[in-house]
């Protein structure tokens, strides 16, 4: 069960109408190491994953969903009032046909979200190995992303979620070392 | 010094296309070297680390782009 608190993990400016950074964007929100694949992946592993790192899926997965959350925010202010040309201009042309300014689960190039994307492979060091990988891959999505920003209230929250982004990873990496049980360093935090 | 930013120099052809880049960097964060957080590290007031994204010194490692570098040039 989930508790929805009704704010943002970080609150979201974008100083700029630029709907050109959406289309960039929507690759946190429904690419491969996207926010949504990210948490999906996560809450999905929990159940077959010793009891002992349950609870760090759970929460990762749970933020992770907040994430998802502020990108959709920067995705809608930057397009919810830009005209159609304003979308043709950012090469936004075909989303606005199918999609109005909806939102969809697709990356920066209109490929849909697939659940082929995410793994679930039944084995701990196989599946938290994974889920390491996605947060470095999105740390770096992160970073291109800043690199393609000139809009300096965005780059700021996006720099929040790449922080998150290494922190997820470095628990991640805990995780490991706690499955691997070595008798020497049984602190936890 | 310890940087989480390393860099390379590639191969440059005489004959490539595009003004080459001589210097490549990439980012190796905080969290590579340091596999079980050992107790008692420094923290950041609560406050601050709200805004940071996470309460431990150690693992901030903010990413600028090269245009705000060049503007700003903080960070890093």
């Amino acid at each position: 069960m989930w508790i929805y608190e009704k704010k943002l993990q970080y609150p979201v400016r974008v100083s700029t109408c630029n709907p050109k950074l959406a289309k960039y964007l929507i690759e946190q929100y429904g690419g491969a190491d996207g926010e949504l694949a990210a948490a999906l992946r996560y809450l999905n592993q929990r159940y077959s994953i010793p009891d002992k790192v349950i609870g760090l899926l759970t929460d990762i997965g749970t933020e992770e969903f907040a994430h998802l959350e502020m990108i959709a925010t920067m995705v809608y202010k930057l397009t919810k009032d830009a005209t159609p040309e304003q979308l043709k201009e950012a090469g936004l042309d075909a989303h606005y046909v199918t999609h109005d300014n909806a939102l969809f689960y697709h990356n920066a190039a209109g490929v849909p979200w697939t659940a082929a994307y995410i793994q679930a492979k039944g084995d701990p060091i196989a599946d938290l190995y994974e889920d390491i990988a996605a947060e470095e891959k999105a740390r770096a999505t992160y970073q291109w992303i800043i690199n393609m920003s000139d809009d300096p209230d965005l780059n700021d929250g996006l720099r929040f979620l790449r922080e998150r982004e290494i922190i997820h990873a470095q628990r991640f990496r805990e995780a490991v070392e706690i499955l691997k049980e070595e008798r020497d360093r049984k602190k936890f935090f | 010094m310890f940087t989480t930013r390393k860099q390379y120099h590639p191969y440059v052809s005489p004959f490539d296309p595009c003004q080459p880049i001589r210097t490549k960097t990439y980012v190796t964060p905080p969290n590579l070297y340091i596999a079980f957080q050992p107790p008692n590290l420094p923290q950041f007031p609560l406050h601050e680390a709200l805004k940071k994204g996470t309460l431990w010194k150690v693992f901030y490692d903010p990413y600028y782009s090269p245009y705000e570098m060049a503007h700003k040039g903080d960070g890093q």
